[in-house]
């Protein structure tokens, strides 16, 4: 009886498996990295959290808003509420209107979002060439491949092979769809100083500053792995209490 | 335990029951509901999927008092409940998971009455009222797909109601009524959320008339012959409640394991994008519990007689369900289980592979063996509905049934004593 379950789940399986085909796309396949956040015990590592908070801040954060955090957001990565603002208060952000009806500057407070760097798109497209760099706050599940999209296009920048046609402007990147991305290559080394001292080669702040972004898509992941650890170990043993239940109710009849 | 006959228990209950036999009606329904005692589990996803449909009316009503219909705001609004709703990221992805499994659910329920035999005289209307709710179902998830209003919502939107298009005349102006302008916006989405609010409840409407059809005649079984006298039967409290709990169980395992730890497995990324009217995403691709559909509607790639072939293509992907209602008439054989069908019995295995077969094609771009493999699978879907189910009947000789459920399940009518009335309970 039981095996009629298990061949019940097995078909649910296949059923959904059937999704699986969309992913199929004809560009490189990513390199697959180790994630702290991967597997049913993953959570997010904080250092790297805010490592990656800090090459947002000093790098990506000049082109690309994270329209969906608040500054508060960060305590969420370790931060203290001192330090969160004192990070808040670092940037202006607009108010108001105020009595006189006017907009006006003051220095950023937790309650606020974390200002993007231009105040609307047409702005971002006029400064970078025509090109609109995306909003990072969930681009780790707008993309396929996730967080392993993400690094290996903030890694995959390379020669053009010859005779590839580059357009005006344009970078060659393995991993982008028809390897002709805007984004000239974000990353150097040392191109930011980690206060921890962890050396801040390319590979070390892609892999810090997509933790980040995973964390910014996805905030509430260690919460959602905790649960469900207990959510499924309660079902488990409640499964079993049934099963063991059924058996006997069932066991006169049989 | 308390007796819970009427008459044996409280005067309150009794009160009641005299003026509104509510209590009455239960124990009917439940303690002496007469149960084929040879139910498989494949028959525990018929009230796997009713309480699926109360999670998802559930989910969805918490929801609803977070999100904001409105195309400037809706993306957001979603993202809100992701962020600062507290637990709104887990009843959000149980109800958005809620879908597949729904849908997964009641795809199984639907091919076991097809291996069974379900629909077959006297339970046509039971099967009839099952459709219906599959149609529903269907309309429903596409309207709350659209509601997130990511990248897919919005072309999906886009690319379902122009379908309508292909109506000779009046299709142009049926669209433009659908979307409440003249591209899908801020209207369009306003309806869908009303509509999405509205037709889980006439779901339940359905559920119900199901659920009475099925009572009328008590449930079918593998064995596929009716049942003809309490020695068949079993009260369906205990024995199929309890049954049904420890498969309910299981299934939230799976459910929990999508929930917690892969509750974007089944969304297209592009979702996670808002809705941009002036960017086309490279593939489009329905939800996988539509992709066989879309297949049948994207194999037809050549007018037929007068008709365009969009048109045909619609007709047909809407055909492939409507032509489930004429189930019971175009199954012409006598005998309900595939058991006692040698040919039927792997024949039906042909439809399964074949509806996964459109699965793939849905899936994947249409281009090259896609389109092939696609039109081969719609012709053999039609194939069997309207051939070879009318004609097996005809041609096939089923094995000889067994004289009684209880002569093929206990062998010979041991311990046949007591069975039919309520259980004693301890």
């Amino acid at each position: 009886m039981l095996k009629t379950v298990l061949a019940g789940a097995a078909f649910s399986a296949v059923v959904l498996a059937s999704a699986l085909a969309w992913a199929a796309d004809e560009s490189m396949p990513l390199p697959r990295q180790e994630w702290s956040f991967d597997g049913v015990f993953g959570t997010y590592d904080r250092a790297s959290l805010q490592r990656g908070f800090q090459v947002y801040k000093e790098v990506c954060s000049a082109c690309h808003p994270v329209k969906h955090l608040y500054f508060r957001d960060l305590a969420e990565i370790g931060y203290s509420e001192d330090e969160v603002k004192a990070i808040a208060a670092g940037y202006q952000v607009t108010d108001g209107p105020n009595d006189q009806g006017q907009m006006y500057q003051r220095p950023g407070r937790p309650s606020d979002p974390i200002p993007g760097p231009f105040p609307n798109d047409q702005a971002a497209r006029a400064a970078n060439n025509g090109a609109l760099p995306p909003d990072q706050s969930l681009i780790v599940k707008a993309r396929p491949g996730g967080p392993d999209y993400v690094y290996a296009i903030l890694t995959g920048y390379k020669e053009a092979p010859a005779g590839f046609k580059m357009l005006e402007g344009m970078n060659y990147n393995e991993y982008f769809p028809g390897h002709q991305i805007a984004m000239p290559p974000p990353l150097s080394d040392n191109a930011v100083t980690f206060a921890d001292g962890t050396p801040a080669t390319v590979p070390q702040m892609a892999h810090d500053v997509t933790t980040f972004l995973t964390w910014a898509a996805e905030p509430n992941l260690d919460d959602r792995h905790r649960t469900g650890l207990k959510v499924i170990l309660f079902l488990v043993v409640a499964a079993g209490v049934f099963y063991a239940a059924k058996r006997k109710i069932w066991a006169p009849i049989h | 335990m308390a007796d819970t006959r009427p008459g044996a228990t409280s005067r309150i209950i009794r009160w009641i029951d005299y003026r509104l036999p509510f209590v009455q009606f239960l124990n009917h329904e439940l303690n002496e509901y007469p149960t084929p005692r040879n139910l498989s589990y494949w028959w525990n996803y018929g009230s796997l999927s009713g309480i699926t449909l109360i999670i998802m009316i559930v989910t969805g009503i918490i929801l609803a008092t977070q999100y904001t219909p409105s195309s400037d705001l809706a993306f957001d609004s979603v993202e809100r409940i992701m962020r600062d709703v507290n637990y709104g990221w887990l009843v959000r992805y149980v109800h958005m998971n809620g879908a597949s499994m729904f849908f997964a659910i009641v795809y199984i329920h639907l091919f076991r009455g097809l291996y069974y035999g379900s629909y077959k005289a006297p339970r046509e209307l039971l099967w009839i009222l099952g459709v219906i709710i599959l149609l529903l179902l269907i309309a429903t998830a596409f309207m709350g797909y659209v509601l997130p209003w990511g990248q897919m919502s919005y072309w999906a939107a886009t690319v379902i109601t122009n379908l309508f298009s292909a109506i000779p005349v009046i299709g142009p102006g049926i669209v433009t009524f659908l979307w409440g302008g003249f591209a899908v916006g801020d209207p369009t989405l306003h309806r869908f959320y009303a509509l999405h609010y509205l037709l889980p409840f006439i779901i339940v409407a359905v559920v119900l008339l199901h659920l009475v059809a099925l009572h009328r005649h008590g449930s079918n079984n593998p064995l596929g012959i009716d049942h003809k006298g309490p020695q068949d039967t079993i009260p369906f409290h205990p024995y199929y409640t309890i049954k049904d709990l420890f498969g309910l169980t299981v299934f939230l395992i799976i459910f929990a394991f999508l929930v917690f730890y892969a509750p974007n497995y089944l969304v297209e990324p592009d979702n996670y994008i808002p809705a941009n009217p002036m960017q086309t995403p490279n593939h489009i691709v329905p939800e996988w519990y539509l992709l066989p559909y879309y297949a049948i509607l994207r194999s037809i790639t050549f007018p037929i007689l007068f008709i365009s072939s969009k048109l045909a293509g619609v007709i047909l992907a809407f055909s492939s369900i409507f032509i489930l209602f004429l189930l019971p008439w175009l199954d012409t054989s006598p005998v309900r289980s595939a058991r006692f069908r040698p040919i039927y019995k792997w024949v039906f295995w042909l439809l399964v592979i074949d509806v996964i077969a459109l699965g793939w094609v849905g899936a994947n771009p249409p281009a090259g063996i896609v389109v092939t493999v696609g039109q081969i699978a719609t012709f053999y879907y039609f194939f069997h509905m309207l051939i070879l189910f009318p004609l097996l009947g005809k041609l096939e000789r089923p094995l000889p049934l067994p004289s009684s459920i209880s002569v093929a399940v206990l062998g010979g009518g041991a311990r046949l004593g007591g069975a039919g009335a309520p259980m004693a309970k301890p």
